[in-house]
C-alpha cells in the first residue's frame, strides 16, 4: 500500500510518497504526478519513507524523463533509502534522474534555477 | 399389494354380496316371522352383514377417491353431488315403480315393500359413506398430527358403536349406550367441522359452485332423512311397532352409523355452506394476495439461462400494475451495451410521460426519477401528488443494484391520493425482488465471463510457456541450466541462447517492468527482437543499443525490460557482456572459491528512447577459468520477502552460491531455488523469478 500527499509551494511541487510503490500502486502514484504536472513547475519528490519500488513504479519515473528534459523542468528525488537507491542505480536510472540527500539540497537545486 | 383397481372390484363384490344376503336373510326372517314360526336366523346376522355393507362402502370410497394432493375441492364436492343424484334418482325410481304398482296385489305385498325399502338403505348407505370419505379429504387438508389422531378416533368411536350394536343384545340399557354413541359421534363430529382450511384456497367462482354444490347435498340429506324416518314409519304400522327382538332391526334409526353419518355429513355441509358463503367478499383480497405471490415467485425465478434482463422487467411492471391496479406505468433502465436507455410504457404515451417528467421538479421523488439515487428511500416519500390533466397521484421506485440505481418504476393512477403504505410495501417487494435477480443475473454473468478470461489465460500461460527455449545451446565447454516460474498466469521473465558459430554462444536474461499480462506481452517482444538481432550484431553493444531503438518504438511509455547479454567464446575462452538495467550478474571464481557481482554501469532498454542511450552502454571481457560460474537471475530471487518484511538480498544469494558452486548446474539451481522457498516461507513468491547458471567445464 501506499500513500501519497502533496504540496504546493512558490516554485515547485512537493510530493511525498509513503510505503510500497507496486504494480498496482504506481497507478496512484502515476495519477497524483499527472495531476500536478498540469502546472508547469519543477516536482520534488520526497522518498525518505518509501520502503519499496517495483518495476512499475520506477516506470512512473522513467516514462516522465523525455518530457520534462523537453520542458525543462525538473523531478528532483531526495531522501533514497539505500536499499531504493540500489533499485535505481541497477536500472541506470541515478543517471538520468536527478536524486539527492535531503530536502534542503533538493530546494537549492531548484532555487538555482 | 392389490392395486386400487383390485381393492375397488373386490370391495364392491363383498359389498354387494353382504347387501344380497342382507336382503335374503331379512325376507326369510320376515317370511318366518308372518308364519308365527320360529326364525333358524340369529338376531345378530342381519346386522353383521350390515355393517360389513357399510365397512366395505368405506373402504371402496376411501380408495376410489385418489391421491390427496391429485384433487381440486370443487371437484370433490362435484363427486359428491353426483353420487347424491344417482342415490335420489333410485330411491325415486323405486318411489315411482312402488306407486305405479300399488294397485296390484304385487303391489301390496309386504315383501316387495320390504325389498324396497333394503334398495333405499342400500342407496342411503352409499351416498353417506361416500360424502363421509369426501369431508374426511376436506376436514384433513393441511391436517396437523394431533387433528389426524382426532380423526382416528372419530374412526374409532364409529366402528366401535357398529360393532356393539351388531352384538349387544337389543334390551332397554343396549338402546341407550347406543344414544349415548350416537351422541358422543355427532359431537366429535361438531368438533372436527370446524376444519374448513380449504375453503380459503376456492377462487371467487369455484365458492359460488361449491355453494350451490352443498346446497343440493344439503337437499339430498334431508331428502334421505325422509325416506329412512317415513319407511321405518310406514313399517311400524303394517307389522303394528316393534316387537321385541325379530323387527328392531329393521329399524335403521337404530343402526348408530347410519344416524351418526347422516348427522355428521349434514353438519359439516351446513358449516360448509355458511363458511363460504361468509367467505365471499374477503374472496377478491386473497385472490389478489395469490396473484402476488405468484408474481413474486415469477419475478426470482425470471432470469433462467439464455433469457433477458428485460424479461424481469416486463414481469416487474405487469405485476405492479395489477398489484395496485394502476392505470398507467412506465419503466426506465439506464443504458447498459450503448444501445440507449430502456423505457417500458404502459397505457402512456410519450407526451404523458414527458409531461409527468416535467411536473416533478424536487424532492425525493424527483431524484428517483433522475435515477441519482444510491439507498433506498423510505416507503411513504415514494408517492407524490400531481396537477395533471390525466393523472392525478404517482408513486415512483428506484430499482437499486449494487446501491446505484439501475432504473425507475413510475405507476400512475387517475383519482388523488391513489397509493396507500401496504400499496407502496408490495411494489417495494416487488423491486426489490427485482432488483435482486437482476444483480444476481448480472453477477452470474459476470462470473462466466471471468470463468473466460481464466480460460483464456491457461491458453496465453501455453503459449508463453513454449516462447521459453526448452532447449539450451552449448558445447562440451561449459554446462547451462536455466529455471523460470511465473507469480501469475504469464510472466514477464525472459532468457535464451543462440549458437552464433562452432565455439560462439549469445546468452540472454531478461526482466519486463510490471508484471503478469502486459509484461508477457512485452516479454514477447522481447524474444522477437533477440532473435532479429542477435545474428546481425557485431558485439553485445551494437546488440543493445538497436535493441533499444527498436523496443524504444514499440513499448508503451511507463514500461521498459532490463537484460544482461553474454557472447561466450569458448576459442579463446572469454565471456564478453554487457548490462541493461538488469540486476548485477554473479561470477564465481573457480580458483579462489569467491563469488563476485560484476560492478558495470548501464540503463535498461526503453528509458532512453535516443541517440543518448549510446553512451551508457558499457562492455566488458573477462577471460574464465575451468569450475567458473555465471549466475544470471532476475530480481524475483533478490527481492524475495520473508515474513518480516526482509529481502532475500544479493549477500545471501553471493553465499550460496559460493557453497553449491561445486554442483553441477542443475543440482545448484534446485539447491538456490529451495534456499529461497525456505526463506520466504511461501510457496509463491510475489514476482516471476527465474536463473540461468553457465558452469565452465576443465577441457
Amino acid at each position: 500500500m501506499v500513500e501519497i500527499h502533496t504540496a504546493e509551494q512558490d516554485n515547485f511541487h512537493l510530493i511525498q510518497v509513503e510505503g510500497d510503490v507496486d504494480a498496482s500502486s504506481s497507478i496512484h502514484l502515476d495519477e497524483t504526478i499527472s495531476e500536478v504536472e498540469s502546472q508547469a513547475k519543477n516536482i520534488l519528490v520526497d522518498c525518505s519513507k518509501l520502503e519499496y519500488i517495483s518495476s512499475a513504479g520506477l516506470g512512473v519515473f522513467m516514462s516522465r524523463l523525455q518530457d520534462y528534459e523537453n520542458e525543462g523542468r525538473q523531478m528532483i528525488l531526495f531522501g533514497l533509502s539505500e536499499k531504493v537507491l540500489n533499485v535505481f542505480q541497477i536500472l541506470g536510472l541515478d543517471q538520468l534522474l536527478i536524486i539527492v540527500d535531503n530536502f534542503e539540497e533538493a530546494k537549492d537545486r531548484v532555487d538555482a534555477i | 399389494m392389490l392395486s386400487n383397481k383390485s381393492i375397488q372390484r373386490i370391495t364392491f363384490l363383498l359389498a354387494l354380496l353382504a347387501w344380497l344376503l342382507l336382503i335374503a336373510a331379512d325376507l326369510t326372517g320376515l317370511f318366518k316371522a308372518m308364519r308365527r314360526s320360529p326364525s333358524a336366523i340369529p338376531q345378530w346376522l342381519p346386522q353383521l352383514l350390515l355393517a360389513f355393507f357399510v365397512l366395505l362402502q368405506f373402504i371402496y370410497f376411501r380408495s376410489n377417491i385418489g391421491k390427496a394432493e391429485s384433487i381440486n375441492f370443487t371437484d370433490l364436492l362435484w363427486r359428491v353431488f353426483v353420487t347424491g343424484l344417482m342415490a335420489t334418482l333410485g330411491s325415486l325410481l323405486l318411489l315411482g315403480v312402488g306407486n305405479a304398482i300399488e294397485g296390484y296385489r304385487i303391489g301390496k305385498s309386504i315383501l316387495v315393500q320390504y325389498l324396497f325399502y333394503h334398495i333405499n338403505i342400500a342407496l342411503v348407505l352409499m351416498f353417506l359413506t361416500s360424502t363421509f370419505v369426501v369431508w374426511k379429504r376436506l376436514i384433513l387438508y393441511q391436517k396437523t398430527k394431533s387433528l389426524l389422531r382426532f380423526w382416528k378416533g372419530f374412526e374409532y368411536l364409529l366402528v366401535g358403536s357398529l360393532a356393539l350394536w351388531v352384538f349387544m343384545p337389543r334390551v332397554n340399557t343396549g338402546f341407550s349406550i347406543i344414544m349415548m354413541l350416537i351422541f358422543a359421534s355427532l359431537a366429535y363430529g361438531l368438533v372436527l367441522s370446524v376444519n374448513l382450511k380449504w375453503v380459503a384456497y376456492l377462487n371467487f367462482r369455484q365458492k359460488w359452485k361449491s355453494i350451490l354444490l352443498i346446497l343440493l347435498v344439503l337437499l339430498y340429506l334431508s331428502y334421505f332423512t325422509r325416506i329412512m324416518l317415513s319407511a321405518t314409519q310406514d313399517w311400524f304400522e303394517v307389522l303394528g311397532g316393534p316387537k321385541d327382538g325379530a323387527w328392531s332391526f329393521l329399524n335403521l334409526r337404530l343402526n348408530p352409523v347410519a344416524v351418526s353419518l347422516l348427522g355428521f355429513t349434514f353438519i359439516y355441509a351446513l358449516f360448509s355452506l355458511l363458511v363460504i358463503l361468509f367467505n365471499l367478499p374477503t374472496s377478491s383480497v386473497f385472490e389478489q394476495k395469490l396473484e402476488e405471490v405468484i408474481n413474486f415467485q415469477r419475478l426470482s425465478q425470471a432470469i433462467q439461462a439464455g433469457e433477458k434482463e428485460e424479461h424481469v422487467y416486463n414481469i416487474l411492471l405487469d405485476s405492479s400494475i395489477s398489484a395496485v391496479v394502476a392505470d398507467a406505468a412506465w419503466l426506465e433502465i439506464n443504458d447498459q451495451d450503448g444501445e440507449g436507455d430502456l423505457i417500458l410504457q404502459r397505457s402512456i404515451t410519450d407526451e404523458e410521460l414527458l409531461r409527468v417528467k416535467k411536473s416533478i421538479s424536487k424532492g425525493i421523488v424527483q431524484s428517483v426519477l433522475e435515477r441519482e439515487r444510491s439507498k433506498s428511500v423510505t416507503s411513504h416519500k415514494l408517492v407524490a401528488t400531481l396537477k395533471d390533466p390525466t393523472f392525478r397521484s404517482m408513486s415512483v421506485y428506484p430499482l437499486l443494484v449494487q446501491n446505484k440505481q439501475i432504473g425507475t418504476l413510475v405507476l400512475l393512477k387517475e383519482v388523488a391520493d391513489g397509493f396507500n403504505r401496504e400499496m407502496v410495501d408490495i411494489i417495494n417487494t416487488f423491486v426489490n425482488q427485482a432488483s435482486v435477480s437482476i444483480e444476481n443475473f448480472r453477477l452470474l454473468s459476470e462470473a462466466l465471463e471471468n470463468e473466460r478470461y481464466k480460460e483464456e489465460l491457461k491458453i496465453a500461460q501455453r503459449v508463453q510457456q513454449a516462447l521459453l527455449p526448452k532447449k539450451l545451446a552449448s558445447n562440451g565447454c561449459f554446462s547451462i541450466h536455466a529455471f523460470s516460474q511465473a507469480a501469475d498466469e504469464v510472466g514477464g521473465d525472459y532468457y535464451d541462447t543462440f549458437q552464433l558459430s562452432d565455439n560462439r554462444y549469445a546468452v540472454i536474461i531478461g526482466d519486463v517492468s510490471g508484471k503478469g499480462t502486459s509484461a508477457a506481452f512485452n516479454m514477447s517482444q522481447m524474444k522477437g527482437v533477440f532473435h532479429s538481432l542477435v545474428e546481425v550484431a557485431q558485439d553485445p553493444k551494437d546488440f543493445l543499443v538497436n535493441a533499444n531503438a527498436a523496443l524504444s518504438r514499440c513499448l508503451e511509455k511507463t514500461s521498459f525490460i532490463t537484460i544482461s547479454y553474454f557472447i561466450i567464446d569458448t576459442s579463446t575462452k572469454t565471456v564478453e557482456f554487457a548490462r541493461a538495467g538488469h540486476c548485477p550478474t554473479l561470477y564465481f571464481d573457480g580458483s579462489t572459491g569467491k563469488a563476485e557481482f560484476f560492478q558495470n554501469k548501464g540503463l535498461g532498454l526503453g528509458i532512453l528512447r535516443n541517440s543518448n542511450f549510446e553512451k551508457h552502454v558499457h562492455v566488458n571481457t573477462i577471460e574464465y577459468k575451468p569450475n567458473d560460474v555465471l549466475l544470471l537471475y532476475t530480481d524475483g530471487i533478490t527481492e524475495a520477502n520473508n515474513a518480516d518484511g526482509e529481502e532475500f538480498g544479493y549477500d545471501r544469494l553471493k553465499d550460496l552460491l559460493e557453497q553449491f558452486a561445486q554442483e553441477p548446474p542443475e543440482k545448484m539451481q534446485t539447491s538456490l531455488i529451495e534456499s529461497v522457498y525456505n526463506f520466504s516461507g511461501k510457496r509463491f513468491l510475489n514476482d516471476d523469478y527465474s536463473m540461468v547458471i553457465v558452469k565452465f567445464n576443465p577441457n
